[in-house]
């Protein structure tokens, strides 16, 4: 036997609205978590990913057992974290002996592990040890620029996925329209060998050229860090074709309902046509003749002195 | 210049990818590395402003917008695509019929009243509820209620629809198409024989229940053996205490409380404690009680002796109230 079960309120209603598959998505959301033993870098490094993510991410602070990433069974805990926080990139932060300083990062397709990329961390830089001007720091939820440096990004097939996995990762909100005067920041990742990534993350500076285009500088704001790849699972090709789909048709546009910052959601009412045409005039159309119309303002001017007599009477 | 044409530029998510650079040698001191990887970036940086700047914009309050090209480079998608809804069976044989979605008024006129009402919801238009008459035809079952039945029938026919939509949904959710408000959950069955599905017990129940067995033993629980983790039973349950009945010296603390008691039911303003209503309602029940009792008897009384029951009042008046508590007082 089966019930329908529908939200009891209105908040959860849109809330698993929210959460429905749409025809073209605008953005994922980042899951960040901790296996049982990690490290003082480790931990900053979750942190100021954070920091960078903040917005579209969720920070989960408490040790978590039963995480084993790449390996079978590991990975039911990290799907049910995708599923219940609404996520579909992790990352995840463990230390081991084997491998220090290890955070992988996932994605997750329909609430499935898509793939993993592993990488260990070396030679970070907290944002904190970066000395610059407090007026370049990015505003939050910008979009960055991303660039990729070196020809190890397109040769080797670890690095061409994890450049992959970081542009999913680093692009923040998917948009159409962007605000020129909103571009603040980007991230430069360099390969330096066949498997080591030089990553950075950098503040623009927009300089005057005399051109449209402003002549565009980098200051280094940090985090920047070494990432060097461990181990890597690609998706299954059938999977890669089913999670490539786009759709052709775009989403139902809505019409008349405009967002205001001040006065917040707006919508426009258009009334039906009042026919003022068809509408009596009190008295004054100028199709009667002058006579007849003098008469009868004149009866009008007339009748409410009488009414007013006639109050006075009473 | 010549280097920028090796740039793969993606304007949609704002990337740009140099190919070609590779070190010739690694720099060997970290700044130089992280010198040299800065000077690319701006390069690529400036490579995206390039292009980006270029697009044509919008003037708006808050500076000047553009709109992206769709990025080139694709991501996976977070979620599949969202899958048509298959028809319903109603929707199907529509189809086959040619039967075409019409509008429906909002207001209708309605015969019974002449006004204009709406077509559904309350107060709408030819509300069966609303007819006070129906005749009868020669049709008609001898003793059968028709308001009755015809309230029988419209409870079946929702019934009916609500399964048809239940049904709807099912095939919906084996294409996976459900709209993303409704689930569909799996309801306990009625054990054979009965009528109603067996309840689940609550969290508070079960602790009732576990702390019921656990006092069961002779020793009520005491020299029991506790589970790792297993608390004490919630409800200890009440102990009636008893006063003594014979005190030492003064007067005893029993006999206090029923004078007590008494003075209450002695004082003048005695009536402030009666409550009349409840006086009359247990006197009418207690009586009715009896009648029934006798009613096999002589079934003629019932209507005479109904007019007899007393009916509390609204204006009570409150002297005759007094007058009356006053005396029962006097008598006890």
């Amino acid at each position: 036997m089966l019930k329908v079960r529908t939200p009891k309120n209105a908040r959860a209603k849109r809330e698993l609205e929210k959460r429905a598959p749409k025809l073209v998505e605008t953005g994922k959301k980042t899951l960040i978590l901790q296996g049982t033993k990690t490290s003082n870098t480790l931990n900053a490094v979750m942190t100021e990913l954070y920091l960078l993510k903040k917005g579209s991410a969720i920070r989960y602070t408490r040790k978590n057992e039963n995480i084993r990433p790449f390996e079978s069974g590991g990975e039911t805990s990290l799907e049910f974290f995708s599923l219940k926080t609404d996520c579909s990139i992790f990352i995840y932060g463990s230390t081991t002996k084997k491998r220090p300083d290890n955070l992988v990062i996932g994605r997750t397709y329909d609430h499935h592990i898509y793939d993993l990329v592993e990488v260990g961390v070396e030679n970070f830089k907290p944002i904190s040890s970066f000395t610059y001007d407090k007026k370049l720091g990015p505003q939050l939820g910008s979009k960055p620029f991303i660039c990729f440096i070196g020809e190890g990004f397109e040769n080797v097939e670890a690095l061409k996925h994890l450049k992959e996995v970081l542009v999913d990762l680093l692009q923040g909100e998917v948009i159409e329209n962007l605000n020129l005067s909103g571009v603040d920041h980007a991230y430069v990742c360099t390969a330096i060998s066949s498997d080591k990534v030089f990553f950075t993350h950098c503040a623009l500076r927009l300089k005057k050229s005399g051109t449209v285009v402003p002549r565009m500088e980098l200051v280094e704001i940090g985090p920047s860090m070494d990432l060097v790849i461990r181990r890597h699972r690609l998706p299954n090709e059938g999977l890669r074709k089913e999670a490539m789909k786009t759709s052709k048709d775009h989403p139902k546009k809505v019409k008349n309902v405009v967002q205001d910052i001040i006065q917040g959601k707006i919508g426009k009412i258009y009334v039906p046509d009042q026919k003022l045409g068809e509408m009596a005039l009190p008295n004054k159309s100028k199709g009667v003749k002058r006579e007849r119309r003098e008469a009868k303002t004149k009866n009008n001017a007339n009748e409410p002195v009488s009414k007013k007599q006639k109050e006075d009477s009473t | 210049m010549e280097g920028q044409n090796d740039y793969i530029v993606d304007l949609g998510n704002l990337m740009a990818f140099n190919p070609s650079h590779h070190f010739p040698s690694l720099p060997s001191s970290r700044e130089d590395l992280v010198k040299e990887c800065l000077q690319e970036g701006v390069k690529l940086v400036q490579a995206i402003a390039d292009q980006l700047f270029n697009l044509p914009s919008t003037e708006d309050v808050e500076g000047p917008i553009v709109r992206l090209p769709p990025p080139t480079t694709k991501l996976p998608r977070e979620k599949h695509l969202p899958k048509p809804k298959p028809p319903t069976k109603w929707e199907v044989f529509a189809q086959k019929k040619g039967i075409k979605k019409r509008k429906k008024d909002k207001v209708l006129w309605d015969e019974q009243t002449g006004t204009w009402k709406r077509s559904y919801g309350y107060d709408r238009v030819n509300d069966d509820r609303d007819v006070p008459i129906i005749e009868a035809k020669m049709t008609d079952e001898v003793g059968e209620d028709p308001f009755a039945k015809r309230q029988t029938e419209k409870k079946q026919r929702v019934d009916k629809q609500e399964r048809n939509r239940l049904q709807n949904l099912k095939q919906a959710a084996k294409v996976g198409a459900l709209p993303s408000h409704v689930q569909l959950a799996a309801i306990a069955l009625p054990i054979k024989g009965t009528n109603s599905a067996p309840k689940k017990i609550t969290k508070h129940e079960l602790g009732d229940v576990a702390g019921i067995a656990s006092t069961s033993t002779a020793s009520g629980g005491k020299f029991d053996k506790k589970l790792p983790g297993e608390k004490a039973p919630k409800k200890q349950g009440k102990h009636r205490k008893y006063l003594p009945v014979v005190e030492g010296r003064g007067i005893s603390q029993e006999k206090e409380q029923t004078e007590k008691v008494l003075n209450k039911l002695m004082s003048k303003h005695s009536h402030d404690i009666l409550n009349v209503d409840k006086a009359i309602n247990m006197y009418n029940v207690k009586r009715e009680k009896k009648q029934r009792n006798r009613k096999p008897k002589n079934e003629q009384e019932k209507s005479s002796s109904n007019s007899s029951k007393l009916k509390p009042k609204k204006t009570l008046d409150k002297k005759l109230v007094k007058g009356s508590s006053s005396k029962k007082g006097k008598a006890k």
